[in-house]
């Protein structure tokens, strides 16, 4: 029974997918000027060779059924600009980068968000709480473009405590880091000193109060256990952000992830390399939706009890 | 007024924004004629005739932030009507017919809020912008050209943007339309559009204004991303996103140009912070 909504929620989200890895299909051959297109002149014996090599020539319908029929044989094509390089190998390169980044800014933004949520929230309307309400409006309207430069500025050439850019040991992350994860841990914070406050004035806490039991053990055992779902909730969209804003934080500090080849391939007009990338982002936008959701119910009980 | 006086913060803010507006309206033909044009004196630090100092072409960058921000108050303000428009219509239509068609619509937005538009957004601008500019050097229309990319802007930004509108307007509309007045103006024979436009609209504008100043900055944040990435506005014209792109890229550990970084990323970072300190005030005061 409960694997029925599942299985449903899990089609809607391929389907998702793949209406947008068709319209990003069609869109790149609307637009007029083909991926050939260099400073040079190509002579057109050789480009028709090289639209045959790429499967580009012949009825448009005919080359995107030929291409959906590779992609889910898991071939995501070769690279018209990065010439005898695949899609998939391109990916396999740059994909774990975004991935540790990602995973990392995760992280911190989660646990210092809940840290200091739940710190303001003990201590309701004190120094503390008030200082991260400013804070916290501050970090959301600023873009990471904006506070990536500036930590560059001053942590790495003002200071120098940690190196402009690249990608190598741990001193490489911080930065990058820190500027994915600072408006993250706001909105966390905030989400977690409201619902951790308003469950700190439900019954079952009365409860265990009266039995006796000390503040910290009533906060950490009983009320995180609640409070904690709108994090939950957030953590899906927050993935989604996390992954759109490292393509930001890694152009800003020059690290050799998948956003730069991103966003070149939609400047060098290299639809398989295009398509190979909407893929990968947005899959995994959707599944983290698609976790949340799930985790979602598995947290909360009341959502599954009969009464 | 009332509001104003409780709220100093608010007001301020609302002071900046015109100040701001004003200043990138008029600004950029206060200062001289040739601080727009590249000149001698390149990578100068902040001075009397340059207090923001110049770029690597040797503009004046107080000129390039000024007219930047022309351009991202204008992608932002009209991205917002365009969804303004979108949301609130689609948001009226749901609401008032209700029942299936409610229901459709309102799955409409389901589904596309599941859709990383963003990511879209990146593809189709490049596409559409090239079409539409060959399109128009075709048919010689000479300032299509030359802006056709910040029209796309517009357009799609406005396009990615209204279903949060749709939502809160759908939700208004269906606690408003079970009121006496709309009863009334029903029994009086009046037409769906009659009473959708000239009952229920003015009933929603002020809920709207506000969920307005909220979409602006938004669509500020996305055209500075797509600018910032290179995918958006085009030298020679300019924005906050992609000043703060050239400001990022001239940073480097021999000489330090700040100034190419830090004026834009002021000028927008108030003007975001701003724009949210009125829309939140705004909001907490309908009590959203």
């Amino acid at each position: 029974m409960r694997t029925l909504p599942f299985i449903r929620r899990l089609l809607a989200a391929l389907g998702v997918v793949f209406c947008v890895v068709t319209l990003t299909f069609f869109l790149i051959r609307i637009s007029p000027g083909g991926p050939f297109d260099g400073e040079r002149k190509i002579p057109p014996a050789i480009e028709k060779k090289l639209l045959e090599r790429y499967e580009l020539d012949g009825p448009v319908f005919d080359q995107y059924a030929g291409y959906i029929a590779d992609l889910l044989r898991g071939d995501l094509r070769l690279s018209t600009k990065y010439r005898n390089r695949s899609v998939n190998e391109i990916l396999a390169q740059t994909l774990p980068v975004t991935l540790i980044l990602g995973a990392s800014a995760f992280l911190v933004a989660v646990t210092t968000g809940v840290f200091l949520g739940t710190a303001a929230a003990v201590r309701r309307d004190g120094p503390l709480d008030w200082i991260m309400l400013c804070a916290s409006l501050a970090a959301v309207s600023l873009p990471s473009y904006i506070t990536g430069p500036l930590l560059v500025l001053v942590f790495a050439l003002g200071l120098g405590w940690f190196p402009v850019g690249g990608w190598g040991g741990v001193s490489h992350l911080v930065l990058p880091t820190l500027t994915l994860a600072a408006p993250a841990a706001a909105v966390i914070a905030r989400l977690m000193r409201n619902s951790l406050g308003e469950t700190l004035r439900m019954d079952f806490i009365r409860t265990a109060r009266a039995k006796g039991l000390g503040e910290s053990a009533i906060v950490v055992r009983h009320a995180l256990r609640i409070a904690i779902l709108p994090v939950v909730t957030y953590s899906g969209p927050l993935a989604a952000h996390l992954l759109t804003g490292s393509i930001v934080v890694e152009t800003v500090f020059q690290i050799p992830g998948a956003g730069g080849f991103f966003v070149q391939s939609i400047l060098n007009r290299d639809g398989f390399l295009l398509g190979g990338m909407v893929i990968v982002y947005c899959g995994l936008l959707v599944l983290f939706n698609l976790l949340v959701d799930t985790a979602y119910s598995r947290l909360d009980r009341r959502i599954q009890s009969p009464a | 007024m009332e509001f104003w006086k409780k709220n100093p913060l608010a007001t301020g803010s609302l002071v900046f924004l015109c100040v701001m507006a004003a200043a990138c309206v008029i600004g950029p033909g206060l200062l001289p004629a040739s601080h727009a044009d590249p000149g001698p004196l390149t990578y100068a630090p902040p001075s009397w005739s340059h207090p923001f100092g110049t770029d690597l072409n040797g503009r004046d960058v107080l000129h390039r932030v000024l007219s930047g921000g022309r351009i991202s108050l204008l992608v932002g303000l009209s991205g917002a009507a365009v969804s303004l428009c979108i949301g609130t219509v689609w948001g009226l239509v749901a609401g008032y017919f209700g029942g299936r068609t409610d229901a459709w619509m309102m799955r409409t937005v389901d589904v596309l809020y599941s859709v990383p538009r963003l990511i879209f957004i990146l593809v189709a601008i490049n596409a559409f912008n090239a079409s539409l500019q060959s399109w128009a050097s075709r048919e010689g229309i000479e300032w299509l050209v030359l802006s056709s990319r910040i029209g796309i802007l517009i357009v799609t930004l406005g396009l990615i943007e209204w279903l949060t509108m749709a939502r809160i307007v759908r939700g208004q509309i269906l606690t408003l339309k079970e009121r006496s007045f709309v009863m009334a103006a029903r029994a009086l024979g009046q037409s769906h559009g009659g009473i959708l436009f000239r009952h229920l609209l003015p009933n929603i504008a002020g809920v709207v204004l506000v969920y307005l100043t909220l979409t602006v900055p938004a669509v500020i944040i996305d055209e500075s991303f797509l600018s910032f990435l290179g995918l958006g506005v085009q030298a020679p014209q300019s924005s906050w996103g992609s000043l703060l792109a050239d400001g990022a890229s001239a940073l480097n550990p021999v000489r330090s140009f700040w100034w190419l970084l830090v004026f834009p990323a002021l000028a927008m970072a108030s003007t975001l912070l701003a724009l949210n300190f009125l829309g939140k005030a705004l909001q907490d005061r309908i009590g959203g």
